[in-house]
């Protein structure tokens, strides 16, 4: 299926080649196929795909990623901005992804 | 009531969730066994275990359809703690969901005919999407509803299937560290799940990226024109006021009946507009030009502006053109921003720069729209 892809040269991501042990670790959790492995090492490949959800970070054994992880809804920023708390996720907006068969 | 039931920590009514005001976090498990999914219990070295029906029956679909609606979603809770399909030994595979029940729903019905664990985290009723970004789907969680079932009594291994949708919240070499745990990520979609296990734990690259297909894509409609019913009403009310003032500032008879017919004539364009911005953008998608959900909601707006004053309406004079052209390609835009909260690949950092152009663009394009509309009742 083709990939959706989002605004260019945007996202924080970051990755220290030094660091990979190239475990394949961010490969596998990484929902939108960023990374491939160059060698012995991880490395970005699609870069404007990635959604900032941070699963590669908190997976990576070396921490050798960074992004700065957060959810891509305009709804919420707009709530964070007015500071309205409590309405998200699940209960008024469709920001919950209630529509994939999650597992 | 069993020991291993109690011992099940109850969903803390204090905590402080930015998610989902607390009052509505009222499962527990003196009704689950009452509950139409449990089939039974099952006999366990930690106490017996819910077994739960792998088939959904008539009231999962119709709580389902209401959850769909935003109707009573709140309720929609599973009780945290273990769960058995099937008749699992203890060497059987452990499945972690969260305690959104449509989540669990979605679960459940792909598991017939297998025999494994299903062990259910609090994550505040929310999917296990949202509840990896915003922490309750964590490995804290995690490590906490291990120790509160005594799941390592009751399974000889130590491997948990995690939902791949679950990874930004836990981090699977932490929680080897500290649990002694494995953490393995399934595939993202429940349906992938028994050729997963029957392969040997591991997910082909398919399944490991989300779909977004036409009918994931409107799956959410329902709920947001739903969420829309109030600025519709807002908007006729508007509308049947200006007809009001102009009749009157022309010293027209008023007539109740006709009043009505022409605001809801007013409000038709944008009406179609919300379906537009709901239903249409998201169908469209892959095919409008450009990245920005904004932009692809704009241009859907102008195009149909074009054809609602070139084709439909013979009436509308310079200002209400105008007005057209400003007011409702903004509500198309807004709505095809907001979509980005229902998409499976936008990113913070690109939601954050769509909106720092598009939200004052569409604030002032619509404003001078509202202008030129009440204007051009008077003129
Ligand atoms: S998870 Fe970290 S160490 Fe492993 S391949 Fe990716 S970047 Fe390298
Ligand atoms: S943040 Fe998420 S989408 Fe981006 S590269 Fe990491 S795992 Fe992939």
């Amino acid at each position: 299926m083709k990939k959706f892809k989002y605004l260019k040269n945007v996202v924080t991501l970051q990755i220290d080649q030094d660091k990979c042990n190239g475990c394949g670790m961010c490969m596998e959790v990484c929902p939108q196929q960023v990374f491939t492995l160059a060698g012995k090492t991880s490395s970005i490949t699609d870069r404007d795909a990635c959604m900032e959800c941070g699963a590669c970070a908190r997976n990576c054994p070396q921490q050798a990623i960074y992004v700065r992880p957060g959810v891509g809804c305009a709804y919420a920023v707009l709530m964070d901005k007015l500071n309205i708390k409590g309405k998200c996720c699940g209960d008024v907006c469709g920001c919950s992804l209630d529509n994939i068969p999650d597992h | 009531m069993s020991n291993q039931l109690n011992k099940l920590p109850m969903i803390d009514d204090n905590q402080e969730s930015t998610c989902r005001p607390d009052e509505q976090n009222t499962a527990s498990f003196e009704d689950t066994g009452s509950a139409n999914w449990i089939t039974g219990q099952l006999e366990t070295n930690a106490g017996p275990v819910y077994q739960v029906a792998a088939v959904l029956d008539r009231k999962d679909l119709t709580g389902s359809i209401k959850a769909r609606l935003g109707l009573g979603r709140m309720d929609y809770i599973i009780p945290p703690g273990l769960y058995a399909v099937g008749n699992p030994e203890p060497t059987s595979p452990v499945l972690v969901s969260a305690n959104y029940k449509l989540s669990f729903d979605q679960l459940r019905r792909e598991l017939a005919g297998l025999n494994l664990w299903i062990l259910v985290l609090d994550t505040k009723g929310i999917n296990v999407w949202c509840a990896a970004g915003k922490g309750s789907f964590s490995t804290a969680e995690l490590m906490r509803m291990v120790d509160a079932t005594s799941l390592g009594e009751i399974v000889s291994h130590r491997t948990l299937i995690l939902p791949q949708l679950a990874a930004p919240g836990v981090s699977a070499h932490a929680m080897r560290k500290e649990s002694g745990f494995k953490v393995v990520y399934g595939p993202v979609r429940a349906a992938d799940i028994p050729e997963f296990l029957s392969g040997n734990n591991k997910a082909e690259p398919e399944m490991r990226h989300p779909s977004f297909t036409l009918p994931d894509r409107l799956i959410l409609a329902p709920i947001e024109l739903v969420a829309m019913l109030k600025p519709a009403l807002g908007l006729i009310g508007l509308f049947f006021l200006l007809n009001m003032a102009a009749l009157l500032a022309d010293k027209s008879p008023i007539i109740f009946i006709s009043l009505l017919r022409q605001s809801l004539m007013d409000f038709a364009p944008f009406f179609a507009a919300i379906l537009i911005g709901i239903v249409l953008v998201p169908a469209l998608l892959p095919y409008i030009p450009g990245r920005a959900l904004a932009w692809k909601g704009w241009v859907l707006g102008v195009l149909w502006v074009l054809v609602y004053t070139v084709l439909i309406t013979t009436s509308a004079g310079w200002l209400q053109t105008a007005a057209y052209y400003l007011a409702i390609p903004a509500i198309t835009a807004f709505l095809g921003m907001n979509f980005t909260g229902s998409t499976t690949y936008t990113s913070l950092s690109g939601v954050v720069k769509e909106m720092s152009f598009a939200l004052p663009a569409i604030i002032l394009s619509a404003s001078l729209g509202l202008i030129g509309l009440i204007a051009g009742y008077f003129i």
